[in-house]
């Protein structure tokens, strides 16, 4: 694969990771994770 | 001053490491308190493993988030996380671990303590190192996707039953400085003590065990290597294939052959090592 279409690939992730951002922001995702990380997590520090 | 930025530029990748593990934990007051940060800004995920419930994190953790968000019965699909990703890995690939990952900084060090017998890698490694994909599908991704309570919420398996990096940059420090978290502890929380400190003595033995066969975001963000805007390139003019770079390597790659190995943590090593100048950023 030439270094030319690497970088189409690439870019291609990064214009595909913007959509999928928006959406998730649009969805509401985003305040799933401030949720989850604002209270201590019981499961991550081993206390279930 | 000008030998302090000599110096400061041999330490660069030290350097960077420690700076970003500062800033993505800048909230002291959650070690002396036992507590945790509670602002907006952890809405937004770091590149690196870097626990939520670290008393100092400013920020969320990918895996954490990912497993959040598909363990909620509202979205079972994380476009946010999944995006982030997509966007880091597309630009860095694993720089990220071995340049802004909390947990890589800590196995680096602990690597440097000596030992009398160092290994270049584990018995197994070849098929060892797919044990991280292995962990991406079930733990991360199968599991809280599809392991549900009877009102479709799952939970955070890897985080739950693996991540030492939790278990080091949140559970410890909270039991410690917290007198009620200390009072609930059981045999999960002596299960995940027990698996970081199996992987305290094999950093100390073999550079970067977690990274190397465990963990689900390098898993990731190996998948991005090859293509990512940040990547090396060899000289075939300059090369000599004379294997100075897998001899300088820790992780012990081919880089002449392949140096955009999903393995890689651009550490740069060869790039030094490299006598003819053929491996190029």
């Amino acid at each position: 694969m030439t270094e030319k279409n690497k970088n189409i690939i690439a870019f291609s992730f990064v214009l595909v990771g913007i959509v999928f951002v928006a959406l998730g922001v649009w969805r509401g995702e985003i305040e799933s994770v401030l949720r989850k990380a604002v209270n201590i997590c019981l499961e991550c520090i081993g206390i279930g | 001053m000008a030998d302090f930025f000599k110096k400061l530029k041999k330490r660069l990748r030290l350097t960077v490491q420690l700076v970003f593990t500062a800033l993505s934990n800048g909230y002291v007051q959650g070690f002396a308190e036992g507590k945790i940060f509670r602002g907006k800004t952890k809405s937004v995920c770091v590149p690196g493993l870097n626990c939520y419930s670290c008393p100092g994190a400013l920020g969320s953790c990918p895996i954490g988030s990912l497993q959040a968000t598909l363990s909620d019965r509202n979205y079972k699909f994380a476009f946010y996380v999944l995006g982030f990703l997509m966007i880091v890995g597309a630009f860095f690939g694993r720089f990220v671990c071995g340049w802004l990952c909390p947990f890589g900084l800590v196995q680096d060090l602990l690597y440097k303590i000596p030992f009398f017998r160092k290994l270049r890698k584990l018995p197994g490694d070849k098929f060892l190192k797919w044990f991280k994909y292995v962990i991406l599908a079930v733990f991360v991704i199968l599991l809280p996707l599809f392991a549900v309570d009877a009102f479709g919420q799952g939970s955070p398996w890897f985080c739950e039953y693996i991540c030492p990096s939790g278990t080091l940059g949140a559970g410890i420090p909270l039991v410690v400085l917290n007198e009620g978290l200390r009072s609930v502890i059981g045999w999960l929380y002596a299960w995940k003590v027990a698996i970081l400190a199996v992987l305290i003595f094999l950093s100390i033995l073999v550079y970067r065990p977690f990274c190397r066969y465990l963990c689900p975001l390098g898993a990731i963000y190996g998948l991005f290597n090859p293509i990512s805007l940040y990547r090396y390139k060899i000289d075939s003019e300059k090369c000599t294939k004379c294997g100075a770079c897998q001899k300088a390597c820790k992780l012990d790659i081919k880089t002449f052959e392949n140096p955009n190995s999903t393995e890689c943590i651009r550490c740069g090593d060869c790039i030094k090592s490299c006598p003819h100048n053929a491996i190029k950023k």
